[in-house]
């Protein structure tokens, strides 16, 4: 009987026989329907990924505004379909390290200067042509020439000359980076013909979806590229679609009522309602990204490091984690990395809520009145409740907090990095150096807590050249505790990634760097049957 | 059709060609101060002073603000909507098809909604006081109160969630067959209809009571005609003005405010692109929907008060 089960469980994973009529025949056999399903899920886990369907997902984070232009990518849906349409030289994985993609080898000289790249020869563009060192040659250009306006421009900036020889592509860096290749994964970086020179939005690259559909900020889809040089691995859906669904609530009762088979962020206050629906799978993950309230060091009152630090221990961090993320999420420690970054140090201590320390600290700044504090609800999702919360916690320490709210839009351009206290949100970096060269060093292009340490930045620069990880991740703590104890940065808490999946979705796999699965919950991801 | 007519429909349509004209240069002066710099949003926060003057050179940012009106002007009259500052697109091309969606939906929601909601006004009338109009005022006035977004999540929970018979998301796209079309339209033109329902049903019901004080309806109803034939026959040719200045004002919701529905059902229509881009400082697009928003009121206006003259021979013949 048994043997006649599996035989049926295996014919329904590979799609020959329909799910209900695999479970009359194992009531048939007297067998129970849940031990039935129970066999039948772990027969379509063993059968591996299958082939076909349409797999759709609902996005939050796409505009009418979006283009094509991987140097363009800003918002989610341009993320997560970039990584259908799109493959970058390596990519990151679950594990905090990275697998080479279109790069088949990586080699670093002894001082981390030069860098290596060993084209793969076998890769195919959309529209025929073979990948050669060249396009990513011309790609990478593309990327470090400031008219492209490159939102991997930055990640760029180090690098002081290259060549393409032979099948390999070499990178020489103004300084030492260890890091380098995990800049290359960096989701800009698509490697498109002829680097996009010639049409930077045409969508063409080497991904495992073609673009099919492209209707920014309505919908945007892809056909199987039947080329693809990994095709048994990822690429399962015949087509793929992203539509685009900013509205939280229609995002869940689209997942509800089947008309996409996943969506990301799925509000923290509903998480508990959505998990209650059948078949309804949340997928939530502890990541880099993180909820800030920045103060500018070089700006009165913020100048003065005790009423930095009083508005540090000000801070309920457990609190804010209770009830803004509903517990979805960790508590911060005022810096910007934590166990999802490689060379962390959990040995840092962890800041508590004192308001002993914070009274402390407000009394001998010598500061009176009121602290002006501006936010919005586009700072993060609930961030004026946060900014509220805040207020109640800084009272039990005798700190008045003003709030106030700003309209959103415009927040980013006339509130956030302008103003001296205001909240906001990081995403997180691939790297404990790109996170800190992005938003903390003296040069840094948003430096939004005006952090100016000479010392600290050259513990950062010396730390990206040093191969040797211990001496490395000494360094970092270092720089941690300097952040920590002397930024404009109040970090409370570490939010997690939270996406959905529907019924017949299988193959997810969690990954700490960014939301549906690092982008690519629809090339990794099947449906059943 | 005799010359007056004519005459006074020429002086309308000119009159509503001066006021879109007077709207351009406000649409132009709005969007000129909203806050931000052009340039600054283009380029954002890494922009650089040298950048930043190039790109306003290209942008033609340095002449006096009468010339870029008239050169935009210019554009506009000769076809030309220019390119958006986002994605490089043309205006023209990416509107046409946002605003063919949004007359799709305003069309269906209009073909469902007016019929609708002038029958049962006639019906409300004919039973007036009585228990039928009551429940008919009453549920319209119950449909208009509450909120649009809250009546499209209660038909997306009931018809889309629990029943399953609709989609809640209605994206729709070129090529689209008719049918799949008209389902996927059917939760939000249903949202509309009951929005806009009550205000002309109520502007109907009131418009034929207060004809039905006249002297020439109860010479009607001692005439022996029925009630319904009184209605319409005598009362409704008689209330029509002010029905159609009603279903006309309705229809221009239906086109330009219907926001807040497109957000919720997800449809590809101008509120959304319009929102998308006021937030980019996509100022070229902002500037195209808001003189083809204003195009669509005023000339639906202008429909309306040419019906309403045509239709009363006391304005068609002036005195």
């Amino acid at each position: 009987m048994s043997k006649e089960l599996e035989f049926l469980s295996r014919r329904v994973a590979l799609g020959k026989m329909n799910r209900r009529d695999f479970l009359g025949r194992a009531a048939a056999l007297g067998v129970t329907s849940t031990f039935a399903s129970t066999l039948l899920g772990s027969a379509a886990r063993a059968a591996g990924p299958q082939k076909g369907g349409f797999l759709k997902a609902g996005m939050q984070g796409g505009e009418a505004t979006n283009s094509l232009d991987p140097a363009s990518f800003l918002s989610q849906v341009s993320f997560s379909f970039g990584k259908c349409w799109g493959e970058t030289l390596v990519e990151l994985t679950p594990d905090g390290g990275y697998e080479n993609r279109i790069a088949e080898e990586i080699g670093a000289s002894d001082d981390a200067k030069t860098w290596t790249f060993k084209i793969r020869k076998d890769v195919e563009f959309h529209n025929g042509k073979t990948v050669t060192p060249e396009d990513v040659l011309a790609t990478l250009e593309r990327h470090s020439d400031e008219a492209s306006k490159s939102g991997a421009l930055g990640v760029m900036q180090g690098i002081d000359t290259m060549k393409a020889s032979g099948d390999e592509v070499i990178v020489e860096l103004k300084e030492p980076n260890a890091d380098l290749p995990y800049l290359m994964a960096d989701y800009h970086l698509i490697i498109q013909p002829n680097g996009g020179k010639d049409d930077p939005t045409a969508g063409i690259s080497a991904g495992p979806y073609k673009v099919s559909v492209n209707e920014p900020g309505v919908r945007q889809g892809g056909e199987r590229f039947a080329n693809y040089w990994q095709g048994d691995k990822m690429g399962h859906a015949d087509q793929i679609e992203i539509i685009v669904i900013n509205d939280a609530t229609a995002r869940t009762s689209a997942l509800q009522g089947g008309q996409v088979h996943m969506i990301n962020r799925v509000e923290p206050k509903i998480v508990d309602l959505v998990k209650r629906v059948p078949g309804v799978t949340i997928r939530n993950v502890s990541g880099r990204g993180h909820y800030v309230f920045i103060m500018h060091c070089n700006t009165a009152p913020f100048d003065n490091n005790d009423l930095r630090l009083a508005l540090k221990y000000a801070m309920d961090r457990e609190g804010m984690v209770e009830t803004i993320l509903r517990g979805y999420g960790s508590i911060g420690n005022d810096f910007p990395i934590n166990a999802a970054y490689p060379l962390f140090s959990d040995d840092i201590e962890q800041r508590p809520f004192d308001t002993d320390k914070a009274a402390f600290h407000f009394k001998k700044s010598g500061h009176e009145g009121p602290v002006l504090l501006r936010t919005s609800d586009v700072a993060f999702p609930g961030a004026v409740d946060a900014a509220q919360l805040y207020q109640q916690s800084c009272a039990k320490a005798g700190i008045t907090i003003e709030v106030k709210r700003e309209p959103g839009d415009g927040y980013w351009s006339e509130v956030w990095n302008k103003q001296p206290f205001s909240t906001s949100y990081w995403g997180g970096r691939a790297t404990q150096d790109q996170m800190y060269s992005t938003a903390y060093l003296s040069n840094a292009d948003w430096n939004d807590t005006r952090f100016f340490n000479e010392v600290f930045d050259k513990l950062i620069l010396a730390a990206r050249g040093e191969l040797d990880e211990a001496k490395r991740k000494q360094m970092y703590r270092d720089a941690a505790l300097m952040v920590r104890d002397d930024g404009g940065l109040i970090l409370p808490m570490f939010n997690d990634f939270i996406d959905a999946t529907g019924a017949k979705v299988e193959g997810w796999e969690n990954h700490p760097a960014q939301e549906m699965m690092n982008g690519h919950a629809l090339v990794k991801c099947w449906l059943t049957a | 059709m005799d010359s007056p007519i004519l005459r006074l429909i020429a002086q309308r349509v000119a009159l509503g060609i001066l006021l879109l004209f007077a709207v351009s240069v406000l649409i132009f002066v709005g969007t000129q101060i909203l806050p931000g710099d052009v340039a600054q949003s283009i380029l954002g926060n890494q922009a650089t002073p040298q950048a930043l003057a190039n790109l306003r050179e290209e942008l033609g940012l340095n002449d006096p603000a009468y010339i870029r009106y008239f050169k935009w002007l210019g554009g506009i009259l000769t076809g030309d909507l220019g390119t958006a500052l986002t994605s490089g697109q043309d205006i023209a091309t990416s509107l046409g098809g946002r605003l063919q969606n949004t007359l799709f939906l305003a069309f269906w929601a209009a073909v469902v909604s007016i019929p609708l909601a002038v029958s049962l006004g006639l019906i409300a009338v004919r039973y007036r006081n009585g228990p039928v109009d009551k429940a008919i005022s009453g549920f319209a006035l119950a449909s208009t109160s509450l909120p649009e977004f809250f009546i499209g999540y209660l038909l997306v929970y009931f018809f889309a969630v629990k029943l399953q018979w609709f989609p809640g998301i209605s994206t729709v796209y070129d090529g689209m067959p008719f049918l799949d079309r008209m389902k996927a339209i059917a939760l939000p033109a249903t949202a509309l209809t009951l929005v806009v329902l009550a205000h002309m049903m109520r502007m109907t019901r009131a418009a034929i009571l207060n004809v039905m004080q006249s002297a020439y309806i109860e010479t009607a109803e001692l005439k022996g005609l029925s009630a319904f034939d009184i209605i319409r026959k005598h009362a409704f040719p008689n209330a029509i003005a002010p029905i159609i200045n009603v279903v006309m004002l309705n229809l221009a919701f239906l086109v330009v405010g219907v926001v807040v529905v497109e957000v919720i059902f997800v449809y590809p229509g101008m509120g959304q692109y319009l929102v998308d881009h006021v937030a980019k400082r996509d100022v070229p697009v902002v500037q195209a929907v808001g003189l083809i928003f204003a195009a669509v009121y005023i000339s639906l206006n202008i429909i309306a008060d040419i019906a309403a003259i045509v239709a009363n021979p006391r304005l068609r013949h002036p005195k």
